[in-house]
């Protein structure tokens, strides 16, 4: 049976590694390549690079240290951030990205997810969703969670489905950074509305965080977390040995 | 030397850089004389049947490799490339493949549950057919490797070196003679899939 996949997330600026609380107040954590290495060496089933870099040099710099981190790590990488065209689908996946992440970019031009499919398949192209709720209603929020865009989730998730989006990586930023848990209600709603893979991200705190969402969400495919795994509070080979021992299937190195 | 064969399908950058990480010395290549100075072989591919097969017999290569394949030469396809070693396709109508591997190549979605997300992505563990074939010799039966497909081998019992549950027996590799297919992507599969590939790059004819 297909595994559950644990994936650390890398955003990256100027070089390095950074991950904020709610989007805000950025920390350095660490350089891109020895940290892609040391998660593939250590179980991770998946890395996602996050340019958020806005300068044409620092987009320069994220495609050459992702052409590094491809190099030398043999696991599937997704590429987001900065992507607007097919362009920079072909920027990154020249340098070695099996799937690209789409968020802003689709939103600008939701048009982008059918090219993309088309030319690349479904499987490589990834919608990326800011979500936070509203007056009671799921809303997707643009440029970093900065920007409330007056799009519902549901529908705007739906819709990218429809056009090919393969894989849906749901960041509720309702739970983002606050530790206490994925946020099972809008994770289930999603998973409920599409039927292709779903990234649960946004929220985790600890190991049993992860075995409560795929105790409760076993339609979830795969987990997504970043300073957790960064600041060494979780080890991948421990929350595996976890949610093994809670039945559920994951791959084990 | 191993000849990645380049015939304008797929991002070959993960499969170049895994054999550089083995030491194995490869090039991409789009040339006949290159295939045929090549110690081995590795048939890419990703996308549709119907238009890979149609790119690799525009190229002409499709002539070399089964010519190169009959004469003995170590033969490893991989994902689509696996897929084209069979007689024929039923991906989007019936296609036909190189035929050096008896079998068909055929949708999984009538045969796995509904509930089952189709492609099937992700790492799944393989279950080894006794003996255990020489390309798995580094490797042990229940170790994960990664999938992204929605077609499979399917009629190739004898053929089959491995499979894949997913709701259903999947093949996920198959080996005649010296032509081996895997279903899964060893460059992407971490440690285990480079040992499958050092295990294919030790092969001698």
């Amino acid at each position: 049976m297909i595994t559950k996949r644990i994936i650390p997330c890398l955003d990256v600026k100027d070089g390095r590694v950074v991950k904020g609380v709610n989007f805000l107040g950025l920390n350095d954590v660490s350089d891109p390549v020895k940290l892609g290495q040391y998660y593939s060496d250590n179980g991770a089933d998946e890395l996602v690079f996050y340019d958020i870099t806005a300068s044409a040099e620092g987009r320069a710099l994220f495609t050459d240290i992702l052409t590094h981190v491809a190099e030398t790590i043999f696991i599937p990488l997704t590429v987001g951030g900065g992507i607007n065209t097919l362009d920079d689908f072909d920027r990154v996946l020249k340098c070695g990205a099996d799937k690209v992440s789409v968020n802003s970019g689709a939103i600008r031009n939701p048009a982008l997810i059918g090219e993309a499919a088309k030319r690349y398949g479904d499987q490589c192209v990834v919608l990326s969703v800011d979500v936070k709720r509203v007056v009671g209603q799921f809303r997707v929020f643009a440029k970093g969670g900065r920007e409330d865009t007056g799009l519902d989730a549901l529908t705007w998730i739906k819709r990218g489905v429809e056009q090919g989006a393969g894989e849906i990586v749901l960041n509720s930023i309702d739970t983002d950074g606050v530790k206490r848990g994925f946020d099972l209600e809008m994770l289930s709603a999603v998973c409920e509305l599409v039927n292709v893979p779903v990234i649960a991200s946004g929220g985790a705190g600890g190991i049993p965080d992860f075995v409560t969402l795929f105790t409760a969400l076993p339609k979830v495919d795969a987990g997504l977390a970043a300073s957790i795994f960064h600041f060494g509070e979780v080890q991948i080979k421990d929350l595996k040995q976890a949610l093994h021992e809670a039945g559920i299937p994951v791959r084990r190195v | 030397m191993i000849a990645i064969v380049d015939y304008g399908v797929g991002n070959l950058f993960s499969l170049k850089s895994s054999l550089a990480m083995i030491g194995a010395d490869a090039i991409v290549t789009g040339k006949e004389e290159d295939l045929r100075a090549a110690d081995k072989i590795i048939l890419p591919g990703v996308g549709a049947f119907e238009d890979a097969a149609n790119k690799l017999r525009a190229s002409g290569l499709d002539a070399v490799v089964i010519e190169q394949a009959n004469a003995g030469k170590p033969l490893l396809g991989i994902c689509l490339g696996m897929q084209m070693l069979f007689d024929r396709s039923f991906e989007y109508g019936e296609h036909k493949g190189l035929g050096l591997i008896a079998g068909d190549v055929i949708d999984m979605r009538p045969r796995i549950p509904e509930s089952l997300k189709v492609p099937h992505i992700g790492w799944n563990a393989l279950k080894l057919t006794q003996p255990v074939h020489p390309l798995f010799r580094n490797i042990q039966e229940g170790d994960c490797v990664y999938f992204v497909h929605s077609f499979y081998a399917a009629n190739c019992e004898e053929a089959t070196i491995a499979t894949a549950d997913y709701g259903a027996k999947l093949t996920a590799a198959v080996a005649r003679k010296n032509v081996h297919g895997c279903q899964f992507h060893p460059e992407k599969s971490g440690k285990v899939g480079l040992n499958i590939l050092r295990a294919f790059c030790e092969q001698t004819e």
